[in-house]
């Protein structure tokens, strides 16, 4: 389980995260919402350690990230814009990455499969496409196999069969019992993957918990307008 | 282990590159040039460490916040692994600083080896051009890390800095020390001077190669400072001490930049 | 009997016959009837010879006045006990040879020496170890001596309670030939000497120079080496003096010059080697000279020229590796440069005749800079420095236009 206590975070003036108290369940599919430029990415960069808060907390099965980094081996992390070393290759990264976090078993044979790069592999990662990359960036986040998951709009590069793909591993990795969190601007995906909702305005949650609770509540069939309503009422 | 391992693959990195290699052929070649029509006298010596005083802190200042854009990618990437960010630091500074430092120490120290240097000219002052390069590259490489850091964001001020940084203590702050000379000449300024002197590592580089190299030229002034001064082991281990200030502070502030820094 | 008597006083008057026409022969020992120097000199006569054994003679003031060869046998030592001078020799057609001569008084009133020698003609000085004495040979209104292959040193640390290795003072056409003279105030020291010769000496670590002369005109110096003394070699007032192919060495300090000249005319300077000194050759109210074949070499200063100087020729010398090749005082040269090799050049020679196209100006801006304010030279190899420097080469505002040498040589010159 991951908890946030009071976090806080300017950029300068900016206030990007204004005191933000959540709880985030194992075991299940959270997806964090809100409009550009809302906190969404600084929210994930801060639980990764990339991102300094400048007060508040994040617990991590009962422990503090401040000032730990071990607890990143619990982490598969895809980034938003994938960006890699541009001179090593696809075979060169993965093995990199394996090296550092010291890690002899992985499921990257499995993963390369399944996301069709193979041909890729002995490419270098500045001639790959960006569909490409973000396949490449999948594989890294989850060829270790480990507890959370954490995705940054992990379908906007995809083509749609990529896409579907993508889907239908997390689905099995829920089902296997990770808690993964992620964000994206498209509504049916989160429909699709999470269980639990997030949204952000402004540094601010706005609403926190199951998503059919939202739907229910807001009196929409689907999210999408759920979420635009809620827009709409911040706006008021 | 882990940072042997960022090591590793930035050296790769870097010698796939290939800037690297030029870097060091420019030594080679111009080392080669120096002895091979300078002569395997203490002459060819000088014009290298001339050269060395030269390049390396330029090299090392714009290399050093360059290098540090250009590995946003790498950094980012490790920064979400399970790593001390501390280790990651070292690792991407050695990264850096040891490959040119090897760059530096092959290229000159080759042409050495094949004209047969080591033969013909004092051993102390061949180990003093290389051990000042390699310091010079580490302290030199920090600045830049540091100028990197501090101006993470704004690509365009950092190198800016650093290219006006290395104007600044390769040219004009010599300039303001001759200014001083002959506004103030008059004045008993010889102390005052040697703290200016020891306050540029760049300077203080130089003056240790005067010391091994012009000797003969500093005991023909006639000012008793300068010479109790150089001719003492005070004056070595200040300004050696000196230099490790140099070397250590900026390194010191870039690991806590890079600590404290969000990505 | 009295056959035997003839007989012996036969065979005494020839030895007698034999002693005065080729010369005697007196012995002097530690054990034997002569235990003293002055008394066997007083049993010599003109002429004779002194054998001295081996043995230490504690005797000073040991006056040498009449024609005689003194010669030491083994390990002679004269020990003057600093009771005044050691030897003292006056007369014409002295030799002394193998002998240590020790411990003259040191003095503020008077030149106390190892050996003097005063008034004389031919008198030879050769195989003598000097040790500790105030001064060691001195030389006073004597001619045509040789003073050869001596051995003299002095453990100096002050220059008042130290005198000269080897002084002449109005003496004509002496020889001084393969000495070591070591830690004297001068090594070699002439005042009013004419037509000596001076070579195949080395003197070094002196506390001043290692040799210094005034007003000794048509002398020769050929072949010594000067190392690492005080203030190098100090060389004035003097005319028509040939200083051929000696080393200058390791002279290093404030006011250290490898050669000191001081108003030296029509002089011939040649075939020397200035090197590790701080200033190689310095040049004052010096005229009508020739320099040739020098080579300095990884000096601080080649040569430093002062303005007063004048119609000095500097030809085919090397210039190697110094921190300034040549520096002056003045806008104003009238000395002429012309066809030395300078490693600091960097023209080119397009036509390959083996000289530069382009002249070369010894005088860099910095050694201006430095001369009026001393302090820059920490500056020196600064990049500002070379910077200044070019600029100075490619529009002179400072350095002399006219110390130029416009046919320098591409390659050293042999």
């Amino acid at each position: 389980m991951i908890k946030i206590k009071g976090l806080r975070k300017r950029f300068g003036l900016l206030t990007v995260l204004d005191d933000i108290d959540l709880e985030i369940p194992a075991g299940r599919a959270t997806g964090i919402v809100g409009p550009n430029g809302s906190g969404k990415t600084t929210a994930i960069k801060t639980m990764l350690g990339l991102v300094k808060p400048n007060a508040g907390d994040i617990i991590i099965d009962g422990e503090s990230i401040k000032n730990r980094w071990d607890y990143r081996r619990k982490i598969g992390y895809m980034p938003q814009i994938a960006r890699y070393p541009e001179n090593m290759t696809v075979r060169e990264l993965f093995n990199f990455i394996k090296e550092v976090r010291n890690a002899e078993k992985t499921n990257q044979e499995e993963l390369i499969r399944y996301f069709g790069i193979e041909s890729e592999l002995d490419k270098r990662m500045r001639t790959l496409s960006g569909g490409n990359r973000q396949k490449v960036g999948a594989v890294l986040a989850m060829m270790f196999d480990p507890e959370i998951l954490i995705f940054d709009e992990p379908t906007a590069g995809l083509d749609p069969h990529a896409s579907v793909q993508f889907k239908k591993r997390v689905h099995r990795e829920k089902e296997a019992g990770k808690t993964i969190l992620l964000t994206t601007h498209i509504m049916s995906e989160i429909e699709e993957l999470a269980d639990y909702l997030i949204f952000i305005v402004e540094g601010n949650i706005r609403y926190h918990g199951p998503m059919q609770e939202l739907i229910e509540k807001q009196k929409e069939q689907r999210l999408e307008g759920a979420v635009a309503k809620m827009m709409e009422e911040e706006a008021a | 282990m882990k940072a042997l391992s960022i090591l590793k693959y930035q050296w790769k990195d870097l010698f796939r590159g290939k800037w690297i290699i030029g870097y060091g052929l420019i030594y080679l070649l111009m080392a080669d040039a120096m002895i091979r029509f300078g002569g395997t006298g203490s002459k060819a010596l000088l014009s290298i460490a001339n050269i060395m005083l030269l390049l390396i802190p330029l090299v090392g200042m714009i290399y050093g916040a360059l290098y540090l854009y250009q590995s946003r990618e790498f950094t980012e990437l490790l920064l979400a692994q399970p790593l001390d960010r501390k280790t990651l630091f070292w690792g991407l500074f050695g990264g850096l600083a040891a490959p040119l430092a090897l760059a530096f120490t092959l290229g000159v120290g080759l042409p050495m080896t094949y004209f047969g240097l080591f033969v013909s000219t004092s051993i102390r002052s061949i180990i003093l051009i290389l051990v000042l390069g390699n310091l010079l590259t580490v302290l030199f490489t920090g600045l830049g890390f540091w100028l990197g850091l501090r101006f993470f964001e704004d690509r365009i001020k950092g190198l800016g800095f650093a290219l006006v940084g290395w104007l600044f203590l390769a040219v004009i702050y010599d300039g303001l020390v001759l200014l001083a000379i002959f506004l103030l000449g008059d004045y008993p300024i010889e102390e005052p001077m040697l703290a200016m002197a020891m306050l540029n590592p760049i300077d203080l580089a130089r003056i240790t190669v005067l010391l091994e190299f012009d000797i003969q030229a500093l005991m023909g002034y006639t000012g008793a400072v300068f010479n109790r001064f150089f001719g003492s082991m005070m004056g070595i281990s200040v300004a050696a001490g000196c230099l490790m200030i140099w070397l250590g502070v900026p390194l010191w502030r870039s690991m806590r930049l890079f600590n404290k820094k969000d990505f | 009997m009295r056959a035997n008597k003839k007989i012996l006083g036969l065979i005494t008057l020839f030895v007698m016959l034999w002693q005065t026409g080729l010369a005697r022969q007196v012995t002097v020992s530690p054990n034997g009837p002569i235990d003293s120097i002055k008394q066997g000199i007083i049993e010599t006569n003109p002429g004779d010879t002194l054998l001295i054994k081996e043995g230490t003679y504690r005797e000073y003031d040991i006056r040498v006045d009449k024609p005689m060869t003194i010669i030491g046998e083994g390990k002679v030592v004269i020990d003057g006990e600093r009771q005044g001078f050691v030897i003292v020799i006056t007369a014409d057609n002295v030799t002394l040879k193998n002998v240590t001569v020790k411990h003259a008084s040191t003095s503020f009133m008077e030149d106390y020496a190892g050996i003097l020698i005063k008034e004389t003609d031919n008198t030879v000085i050769e195989n003598t170890t000097l040790v500790d004495n105030f001064f060691g040979i001195y030389l006073a209104q004597s001619s045509n001596a040789l003073i050869k292959n001596n051995h003299i040193t002095a453990s100096g640390e002050r220059e008042t309670k130290s005198g000269n290795g080897i002084h002449l003072w109005y003496s004509k056409d002496v020889t001084i030939q393969d000495n070591y003279v070591k830690g004297h105030r001068d090594g070699l020291y002439f005042e009013f000497v004419e037509g000596a010769s001076i070579s195949g000496n080395l003197s070094e670590e002196n506390i001043r120079y290692g040799i210094h002369f005034m007003y000794s005109d048509n002398c020769r110096y050929e072949e010594n080496t000067f190392r690492n003394n005080g203030g190098g070699v100090a060389v004035m007032y003097t005319e028509n003096v040939k200083i051929l192919n000696n080393r200058f060495e390791d002279n290093w300090g404030a006011s250290a010059y490898g050669m000191l000249l001081k108003e030296i005319n029509r002089s011939r300077i040649e075939g020397n080697l200035f090197i590790n000194n701080s200033v190689g050759l310095y040049i004052e109210s010096t005229n009508n000279n020739e320099f040739t074949s020098n080579t300095f070499k990884q000096n601080g200063w080649g040569i430093e020229l002062m303005a007063n100087s004048t119609d000095n020729l500097f030809t085919n010398n090397n210039f190697l590796d110094n921190a300034f090749e040549v520096s002056t005082n003045s806008r104003q040269s009238f000395n002429e440069f012309n066809h030395n090799y300078w490693s600091q050049y960097e023209g080119y020679d397009l036509d390959r005749d083996g000289t530069g196209d382009v002249p070369h100006h010894p005088v860099r801006l910095f050694s201006i800079l430095v001369e009026k304010q001393p302090q820059s030279l920490l500056l020196l190899r600064s990049l500002l420095i070379d910077i200044l420097d070019a600029a100075e080469k490619i529009m002179p505002v400072l350095t002399p236009e006219t110390l130029v040498d416009s046919e320098p040589q591409m390659t050293k010159i042999p």
